[in-house]
């Protein structure tokens, strides 16, 4: 229950993009296709749900203070080495993921297309691992939330290009158009999720 | 020819105004917003960020001629994500209370597209004197932009500015109240929405004229 519930809360009322912040890059860049969003968006749910558990794994047994205790150096503190060893896995495990997609499943691979590789330097997939170190999930924790913030993800961004699509036929005020109603269309959304704040199931 | 007219001002001034790296070029976002409640972390912020992009854009741009261009992008991290990690670690060990209410945002700055994008785009292809005056453009038009953000919404969102309070107490006794909606996530978007709209709107009048 208690994941099911850390699932809710960075799903809806923590949404990793419309609360956080991140990935909102390659959001605005990606969203004018509702189509390329969603792959983009499917593809984030899985470098998550993938990168949190190995970063987890890691932290844990290598970099947290005292994590090299079962090597027999129980003093060694290796945390401020977290940033560097967790993009230098995002970097590869992307990679990796590539290169068995294009073996195992082309299809797919061909309709992701380049925006795997782009995910590597996609803030939202650091920052989750960032605050997976930082709030001490365990294990299963960490699994969940990797998952569920790639899932808010991909709502946020299907949201949003579905509302762009209606955008483009509106009649803006020329300095209104491009960049500007995007932050805002982004903020109405923002707001109805807000509604999500203080669900809680118990 | 004076230092106004040089090409290491014009390369310093260009990111700042024309060429921002936020407003024109909408990158680097992404860390951007969350710290901008109040003005002090986002100054601080702002000067981590202009410290990592002008060293790496140096260190890159010395190191451009021996690096293989097909791992270039690793590279170019490893650099990035060390120049992070001194940061980070200067600002706990001087100012931890800011680096606590920054939290993983100082981190960010690793995936910060304004860094990547600079060392892409400029250091590759510059000397490292140039691409010095480029990444000190770029760390300061970034920061201006959050601190705008972040004086609008400090001013609206808690009625004080720097910590201090400038809303005077009599204002509230009539009945006005601090916008909440300004701290959380949706008044950033509209703010910022808001903001580039007015620089779209006054640039077409520059334009005209």
């Amino acid at each position: 229950m208690e994941l099911f519930n850390l699932a809710v809360e960075s799903i809806f009322i923590n949404n990793i993009l419309l609360a956080l912040f991140l990935g909102l890059c390659s959001f605005l860049g990606c969203a004018s296709n509702l189509k390329t969003a969603t792959g983009l968006g499917l593809a984030v749910i899985f470098v998550l749900t993938i990168t949190t558990p190995t970063n987890w794994a890691i932290n844990e047994f290598l970099l947290r203070p005292g994590a090299l205790a079962w090597a027999g150096f129980p003093e060694v503190d290796l945390s401020f080495l977290v940033f560097i060893v967790f993009i230098a896995v995002i970097a590869s495990q992307v990679q990796l993921v590539e290169m068995v997609m294009e073996k195992y499943a082309p299809a797919l691979y061909t309709s992701l297309g380049i925006f795997l590789p782009l995910i590597a330097v996609n803030c939202a997939i650091l920052g989750t691992s960032l605050f997976m170190e930082q709030r001490q999930y365990d294990f299963a924790e960490s699994v969940v939330f990797g998952f569920s913030s790639g899932l808010g993800w991909l709502l946020a961004i299907v949201a949003f290009s579905s509302v762009l699509q209606k955008v483009k036929y509106a009649n803006l005020p020329k300095g209104l158009a491009g960049f500007p109603i995007n932050m805002i269309v982004t903020g109405l959304i923002a707001m109805a999720f807000l509604s999500f704040a203080g669900l809680k199931l118990t | 020819m004076s230092f106004r007219n040089s090409k290491e001002w014009k390369t310093f001034t260009e990111p700042i105004i024309h060429a921002n790296p936020i407003s024109v070029a909408v990158l680097g976002i992404c860390s951007a917003l969350a710290v901008t409640t109040q003005i002090i972390p986002s100054i601080i912020l702002m000067l981590a960020m202009t410290a990592v992009i002008t060293l790496s854009n140096v260190i890159i741009s010395i190191m451009r001629n021996i690096i293989p261009s097909n791992i270039r992008i690793i590279v170019e991290l490893v650099v990035i994500a060390s120049l992070v990690i001194l940061a980070d670690q200067l600002l706990k060990a001087f100012l931890f209370d800011i680096s606590k209410a920054l939290s993983v945002f100082v981190g960010l700055i690793i995936t910060n597209c304004i860094i990547m994008g600079r060392a892409e785009a400029f250091a590759l292809s510059n000397t490292p004197w140039m691409s010095m005056w480029d990444g000190l453009g770029n760390g300061l038009g970034y920061g201006y932009v959050i601190i705008v953000v972040a004086f609008f919404r400090e001013l609206l969102g808690s009625g004080s500015l720097f910590g201090i309070q400038v809303v005077p107490d009599f204002i509230y006794a009539m009945g006005y109240v601090n916008m909440g909606i300004m701290l959380l996530a949706p008044g950033v978007f509209i703010l910022i929405g808001l903001l580039a709209w007015l620089e779209n709107a006054l640039k077409a009048k520059g334009g005209k004229r």
